[in-house]
């Protein structure tokens, strides 16, 4: 079954249908939820009504656009806001980790990397409650023994950001070991030979050979924090991430103003895809 | 001296790895190894009155004498390895197709066209389903239109439903490693085994299969334990009938308020999940960082 090898065309044909139906299964979904976006009805749903753009920009009830729809817009600020936190923290950590697992030499090195892979095997809704009932138990804590009201230790914005930071962290650490384990340590011995300090030579010869992990660590954290639900939903206090607002608009049932934002959602996540994939093979080839 | 990674920041250094070391034990201890324990405390005590709490197994044993429970639990498992099964029954051939069929340009275009659903949002995509699949959905009226049904079919909320679900959701993360281990599966070993006197079937079960066994297994270990954590699929394909188990953990600790139980399932379920990951490196012989690195 590979090229070199002579195959009926009947059973080539039936290879080919199979795989062409594979991907009309990975595409309707999308499709379907890109198309009714423009359907000029009140749901989500079939008979076509004809083609409207006021899913997106309609501003009189019921036919509010995403653009005019302020929960939905305060839900994506908050995601946002959420997400940069996560990247920043994540991948600040993850170059740590990085550095320390492939430079240094300490006892215990492989139970820590054993332990800082773990976050991948646990369930996203685990590792929620778990960062929950220990919040709580130190908030409780504190205020039993000193008094204090530590509100940032109750569900809400802290506890998600934390939340979504321990397991993230895990997937920064491992794309960046990727790449620092390929870079050539003579380089920055050299560096040092020519009467640099350390510091000098990680920031000027390794940090700029790390760049294109390090982009693509950022994005690939940002958009698994914009769009985390398990944990998220664990955590959540009264300021909702998009995940969970359009997961309650969709337990209610909605209007086609959630399909425009989904179109929003996949046109920018595929173009951030492409362009990390983009700079992926950029790298491979140098 | 030999000039290994580590001397070159020589023994002065041994400051900086501690520096360097803070954040990753901060992390792990914070915020992974000390909340499980808690979970594992939590789940292990009882509530005797107001702000009072005793040891006790009952809230383990609670789940093993109530039938909804106990049967969640095992249904939520028996349902995640039929997904996982089908994930790679139907993942194969794709990922075959991709890295022995294709050639050049063709094939970077399809393995992409693979991965770039996956980066749109599961709730995006559940949402997809729903719209096809529901009473007023594509799929109905096309049904109707080609006149094979006389009125509206309900799609949603079965568990042929849930598994279409799941086995998309899950798609990538079998069809990633199987392709990149089948990329390394050189032409001639196929062309032998032909040369040999072998058909498809017989190069297929002697030569590719055990090739691939690194990446079915990674495959097969990172969709089971994703499909059991699962909670937006089984939720909103399901809707009241799915009966996951993380919506019982959910219901616990958001609905009911009963932390000290809640804790027990999620401990219940992290042991199932640790279980088979283990026991599918064990049977694969492979470690945890081969699998994910």
């Amino acid at each position: 079954m590979i090229p070199s090898i002579p195959q009926s065309r009947y059973a080539k044909g039936i290879y080919g249908a199979y795989v062409t139906l594979f991907f009309i299964y990975l595409a309707a979904p999308l499709v379907v939820v890109g198309v009714f976006a423009f359907n000029d009805s009140l749901f989500p749903s079939m008979p076509w009504e004809g083609a409207t753009l006021a899913w997106f920009f309609g501003d009189k009830a019921p036919y509010v656009g995403i653009f005019h729809d302020s929960a939905l817009l305060r839900s994506i600020g908050t995601s946002a806001f959420v997400a940069v936190w996560v990247t920043l923290l994540s991948v600040i950590v993850g170059t740590c980790n990085a550095f320390l697992f492939e430079r240094a030499k300490f006892p215990g090195k492989n139970l820590l990397y054993m332990l800082a892979i773990s976050p991948l095997v646990i369930p996203g809704v685990i590792l929620g409650i778990s960062i929950l009932v220990f919040s709580n138990a130190i908030a409780n804590g504190i205020e039993d023994s000193i008094g204090w009201d530590l509100d940032f230790l109750r569900p809400g914005l802290f506890l998600v950001i934390i939340g979504q930071f321990a397991f993230i962290t895990t997937i920064t650490t491992l794309v960046i070991s990727a790449r620092l384990r390929k870079f050539d340590i003579t380089l920055e011995e050299a560096a040092l030979n020519l009467g640099a300090t350390r510091a000098d030579a990680i920031r000027t010869i390794t940090i700029p050979y790390l760049k294109p992990a390090l982009i693509g660590a950022a994005i690939v954290s940002f958009l698994m924090s914009f769009e985390n639900f398990n944990t998220t939903l664990m955590l959540v206090g009264s300021d909702a991430p998009l995940t969970i607002a359009m997961f309650d608009r969709l337990k209610q049932g909605s209007t086609p103003a959630l399909n425009a934002l989904s179109l929003l959602l996949m046109v920018v996540s595929g173009g951030l895809a492409l362009i990390s994939v983009f700079a992926q093979r950029d790298r491979s080839s140098k | 001296m030999k000039h290994t990674p580590g001397s070159v920041a020589g023994n002065g250094l041994k400051l900086g790895v501690v520096l360097m070391a803070t954040p990753l034990l901060l992390w792990l201890v914070l915020l992974v190894i000390l909340p499980h324990l808690d979970l594992l405390m939590v789940s292990l005590r009882e509530r005797v009155s107001y702000g009072k709490y005793a040891f006790s197994f009952a809230n383990y044993i609670e789940f093993f004498t109530e039938p909804l429970y106990w049967n969640t639990y095992v249904r939520t498992a028996t349902m995640s390895i039929l997904a996982t099964a089908l994930t790679l029954v139907i993942g194969f051939p794709i990922s075959y197709y991709i890295a022995k069929v294709m050639r050049g340009r063709g094939k970077s275009v399809l393995f992409l066209m693979c991965l770039i659903p996956f980066w749109v949002s599961e709730l995006v995509r559940t949402f997809g389903w729903m719209i096809l699949l529901r009473e007023s959905g594509v799929l109905s009226h096309f049904l109707q239109w080609a006149g094979l049904v006389d009125g509206p079919v309900e799609m949603l909320y079965n568990d042929v439903t849930i598994m279409v679900g799941l086995v998309y959701t899950s798609m990538l993360f079998m069809v990633v490693p199987l392709v990149s281990v089948l990329d390394s599966l050189d032409d001639s070993l196929i062309e032998a085994g032909y040369d040999l006197g072998g058909n498809a079937f017989t190069v297929t079960r002697d030569i590719v299969i055990p090739h691939a066994m690194p990446g079915i297994a990674s495959g097969c270990i990172v969709v089971f334990m994703l499909t059991l954590g699962n909670y937006l699929t089984p939720n909103l394909l399901g809707g009241k009938s799915s009966l996951w188990f993380t919506e019982q953990i959910y219901t616990q600790f958001i609905t009911r308020f009963n932390w000290e139980s809640g804790s027990a399932f999620g401990f219940l379920l992290l042991v199932l999940s640790s279980l088979i990951v283990w026991l599918g490196l064990k049977l694969s012989r492979q470690t945890l960082s081969d699998t994910v690195g």
